[in-house]
């Protein structure tokens, strides 16, 4: 049995994951609790937001995140790609900075209307 | 220049203010803002988590700014940016300048207060130590790392575990700085409990609680910090002394609602929030100047914000549609025993619906508590909590009917062991 804090809304719940049992959860105040319990034993994956260089904008950063969440594992092979972009604007929400970074079928997008 | 409403700040909750005070009627809205663009603070909170309540998705600060500025292009909303405003008349003239149009006075019908929360500084704590280059407020260094492009330093130690704290603790490491720690005066975190676990458990970043600095050494930059323990009168305990080599101090010790203009206009100030005192329909003390979002008091979520503030528009609307209410009806709301503030202070049944939701704080971290909603002695309503803490709002809904049996219109929220 493993006791976490779910981290998928600021509620916070406080969860009790049992191993021998499937991943079994209790404690979730919704469906997305299970969801976050099991994969944080599993496989934990986080959403990585950053920034960007960018020329031409009203500021020299641009915000970008991961399109969707990424091994936690890698969350720092992927803060190197991200560091190595350079943009120029007009850039809007939603466009693809990097396509599918490090083959993890995830894209870093724009965060920003710039 | 005459308008209907006039907004005074452009962040989360001035935007949904005009939007609310437009669709409810208002023809003539404007927003002066500071900056040079709208979005407020959320333009530098650049990490996930805004808007699971309000769009039941997780946004990015900046995405959840740009989706209010996209409805308020979509609107005839006048939009004032790089303009400040001077003061806010009772008499509801807004006085204002910027760079092209030099100084302007504006009439109003109606005024909505959105200014925002400033941060706490090392000045308002009184940190002992020398006075180097290198100590900064969270937010000021989140501002420098997410927008303006600059890191403030190599090696950090957070003083307090408030939100902004923990998230550039978690945002420095990311851009390769070494966090030493987090140092929390009180026994308990001020921050969310997602924010220790996604930011600083995470990244192995040790918080230390029931520690505080008592020096910073430096002589043009910060070198050294001492942190010590402290006892349950918070005083520093002598022999548990730990230094840490760092060139940076980032302080997270607070938010202090911002409002020079709200007082120098004569609104009644709540002392406990640091805020006007509201109605339920967030007007101030003055008729037809409204206040909501942090100036009011401070939040842990915008998505609260947002409503809040879109009440506070649409009462903006009704007052210059309908006139003013009437003020003697009104029920005072007060906090008890265990409780922070309370948010709205003054309740007028006829301008409620079916229920008032109000805000406010508990003044520790308790297990198994009932929430009792009093009048005298008598228990109006109460509702159970497994847990609670100060850092994470309250926020309950009481039925008009049980406040219509409030007695001498005085109506206390205190907490209790579940079971007293």
């Amino acid at each position: 049995m493993t006791e976490l804090i779910c981290i998928t809304c600021p509620k916070g719940c406080h969860l009790k994951v049992d191993e021998a049992n499937d991943y079994k959860v209790t404690g979730n105040g919704c469906p997305r609790g299970v969801d976050y319990g099991r994969k944080e034993l599993v496989n934990p994956t986080r959403v990585i937001t950053s920034t960007v260089k960018i020329e031409g904008g009203s500021y020299r950063r641009l915000p970008v995140k991961t399109s969707s969440d990424i091994p936690k594992g890698k969350i720092h092979d992927v803060m190197e790609e991200i560091n190595k972009v350079t943009v120029q604007s007009p850039v809007h929400v939603g466009d693809v900075v990097i396509k599918d970074v490090l083959g993890l079928g995830v894209d870093i997008v724009s965060a920003k209307n710039m | 220049m005459l308008y209907d409403v006039i907004v005074v700040g452009g962040g989360p909750a001035g935007l949904a203010a005009a939007l609310e005070a437009k669709k409810n009627g208002a023809e003539k809205v404007l927003v002066v803002e500071r900056d040079k663009e709208l979005g407020g603070i959320l333009n530098q909170c650049i990490h996930n988590g805004f808007g699971l309540h309000h769009f039941k998705e997780e946004l990015t600060g900046p995405e959840y700014a740009n989706r209010f500025i996209e409805m308020v292009k979509e609107t005839d909303i006048e939009i004032m940016l790089d303009t400040m405003v001077l003061d806010v008349s009772e008499d509801k003239v807004v006085h204002c300048m910027n760079k092209t149009d030099g100084y302007m006075q504006l009439q109003a019908k109606a005024i909505v207060l959105n200014m925002g929360c400033r941060e706490r500084t090392r000045g308002a704590i009184a940190i002992p130590g020398d006075r180097p280059a290198g100590v900064f407020t969270a937010g000021a260094a989140q501002r420098y790392v997410n927008i303006e492009g600059y890191m403030v330093g190599k090696r950090v130690l957070i003083l307090g575990s408030g939100d902004i704290g923990l998230i550039m603790a978690r945002r420095m490491t990311l851009e390769g700085a070494k966090v030493v720690g987090c140092v929390e005066l009180m026994p308990y975190s001020n921050g969310l409990n997602r924010n220790i676990v996604q930011c600083l458990n995470d990244y192995d970043i040790p918080l230390y609680l029931s520690h505080t600095i008592t020096n910073i050494k430096g002589n043009k930059r910060v070198e050294q910090v001492t942190i010590n323990e402290v006892d349950e009168n918070k005083k520093p305990i002598p022999g548990t002394e730990i230094v840490f080599d760092v060139d940076t101090v980032l302080l997270s010790v607070g938010l202090i609602p911002e409002n020079e203009l709200s007082r120098a206009a004569g609104i009644e100030m709540d002392r406990q929030t640091s805020g006007p005192v509201i109605y339920e329909n967030y007007e101030t003390s003055i008729p037809g100047i409204f206040a909501s979002g942090n100036v009011v008091h401070v939040h842990d979520l915008v998505d609260f914000v947002t409503e809040e503030s879109e009440l506070a528009g649409a009462s903006a609307a009704k007052y210059i549609l309908n006139g003013e209410a009437d003020r003697e009806s009104a029920i005072s709301i007060t906090a008890g025993a265990c409780a922070g503030h309370v948010v709205p202070q003054k309740v007028r049944l006829e301008n409620i619906d079916k229920r008032v939701e109000v805000y406010f704080r508990v003044s520790n971290v308790f297990h198994d508590v009932v929430i009792k909603v009093k009048s005298g002695d008598q228990v109006l309503c109460q509702f159970k909590r497994e847990h609670v803490a100060p850092a994470e709002m309250e926020k309950i809904a009481i039925p008009k009917v049980l406040l219509e049996k409030a007695a001498d219109k005085k109506v206390v929220i205190s907490v209790e062991k579940d079971g007293e």
